[in-house]
């Protein structure tokens, strides 16, 4: 019975190192895409910087999620970050939305927030991430989402071990015009130059819809990262949980096969020597 | 100071929020890295989760408009899958601008231009790097900081000129064929970028 144990325990020991190993190898390949795409968002934040604190009707929260499991907690992380986002962001005459990409989060959010998910998007990874790809689902969701600000909630990849919950929010053109007559951290952009014959609030509109898809794709990229890197290490360490038990269900097997040898010998013995005595 | 921050953090029983800030130190100059308002406002609502970063903290902060002309132009090429060119140091680049080329030098005004398909050449000294751009903004600061983010960029020497006039005229005839506005379209953008090509190769 005991041994029955060993043999699944060995098995699911076997399993998890294998899983470890894929995660292992394919987070070797997103990690250089990734941090090769770091470079991306960079003039974006450079120009308009980054106002998370900014004041606006709409909100709609991109939740960047897994599809597969395994993984950890970065998704429940993912998860409760936006809804703590959705609670500030709230309030009198402001409506905050979803747009999940991924089914966990997706499996975690319709729980309890139904009404206020607009768009899911899921099956990201199924061919390898690419920017064409992404740029087509960030003109989907602009396309059917109004948004004054858009917030992007992924786990940013800083090392194997660690995942940092990370929030990028943009404004709609609209509102970088608002922001920016009303001064402050944008109120310098008035003193660019707009090259071209389109009208500034044309170029804003082109500018906003490229650094989303910019962001975008970067946030998917380390997200993965993320993914990766977690279940890499929830595999390692159940492997080694499931070595921890083998070894202690090796012990108690071998004592209880002891033990029985033991009754038999002890047995035979007092058999024998009253057959003699 | 380090050690007083961290003991302050933990007396008023707060978020490791203090914590953070060595790990980050090598990433983040200042505090004005974290947006103060943002990190209160969620305080206030999920005291016990540990507010998320934002993309400022993760950035070096770039330095503020120098009173004079500097010498240089600091150059950040960005494409999706890589960074071509990452602060470097040169003399001019000229970029493909919707309303031409336009030559960038140190001490430009701050602008934005919007990039159409055509040819972005970085100069340095004497040599001169050629690329194809597709298509992207770029971002003239102020402090003569050059931020230009294309879609695809290919140095120039990677470029075929037979395939490049087999795709011209493929496309010229797809726009004299095309039915729907969206087939125009199309033809037209690949009509475009395959002239653009052309004249980059031969120009």
């Amino acid at each position: 019975m005991v041994r029955n144990r060993m043999k699944s325990v060995r098995n699911i020991q076997k399993i998890t190192k294998a899983m470890k190993m894929v995660a292992a190898s394919k987070l070797r390949a997103v990690q250089t895409r990734t941090e090769n795409s770091r470079g991306l968002w960079q003039p974006f934040t450079a120009l308009l910087g980054d106002a998370p604190s900014v004041d606006v009707k709409k909100n709609v929260i991109v939740t960047v999620s897994s599809d597969k499991g395994l993984c950890g907690g970065i998704n429940s992380t993912s998860v409760k970050i936006s809804k703590a986002l959705a609670k500030v962001t709230s309030g009198p005459e402001k409506e905050t939305k979803y747009v999940i990409l991924g089914e966990k989060g997706k499996v975690q959010m319709v729980r309890d927030s139904k009404t206020s998910i607009e768009l899911t998007i899921s099956e990201l990874q199924k061919n390898p991430l690419n920017y064409t790809q992404v740029a087509v689902l960030a003109d989907d969701i602009l396309k059917n989402v109004e948004f004054d600000a858009l917030r992007i909630i992924f786990n940013k990849f800083h090392s194997v071990v660690s995942f940092i919950p990370t929030v990028s929010t943009l404004l709609s053109p609209e509102a970088i015009e608002k922001e920016s007559e009303a001064g402050g951290k944008l109120g310098d952009l008035d003193s660019y130059e707009i090259e071209g014959g389109e009208t500034k609030s044309e170029v804003l509109q082109n500018l906003a819809e490229f650094q989303f898809s910019c962001v975008l794709f970067n946030a998917v990229l380390e997200n993965a990262c993320s993914e990766l890197g977690a279940r890499m290490s929830a595999m390692d360490s159940s492997s080694r949980n499931a070595g921890e038990m083998l070894d202690r269900l090796t012990l108690t097997y071998n004592r209880t096969r002891q033990a029985s040898i033991t009754t038999e010998l002890t047995e035979i013995i007092s058999g024998a020597s009253a057959l003699e005595g | 100071m380090r050690a007083a921050v961290g003991c302050g953090v933990r007396r008023s029983g707060n978020s490791w929020a203090g914590a953070a800030y060595p790990a980050f130190s090598t990433d983040v100059l200042a505090a004005p890295a974290v947006d103060q308002t943002f990190v209160e406002a969620w305080k206030k609502v999920a005291p016990n989760i540990e507010p998320p970063k934002t993309p400022l903290a993760f950035m070096k902060p770039r330095p503020p408009t120098p009173s004079s002309i500097p010498a240089k132009l600091t150059v950040n090429f960005v494409l999706p899958y890589q960074s071509e060119i990452s602060n470097k140091e040169v003399d001019m680049v000229i970029i493909p601008a919707t309303t031409g080329q336009m030559g960038v030098l140190p001490g430009h005004v701050a602008t934005i231009a919007e990039l159409k398909p055509g040819l972005l050449s970085v100069h340095e000294g004497n040599a001169v790097t050629k690329y194809f751009v597709s298509s992207g903004f770029a971002f003239i600061h102020a402090n003569s900081y050059t931020d230009i983010a294309a879609v695809e960029a290919v140095p120039l020497d990677q470029i075929d000129p037979s395939l490049v006039q087999k795709g011209l005229a493929d496309f010229t005839e797809k726009l004299s064929l095309a039915a729907t506005e969206i087939e125009k379209a199309e033809a037209q953008i690949g009509v475009d970028v395959h002239s653009a090509l052309n004249a980059a190769l031969t120009g």
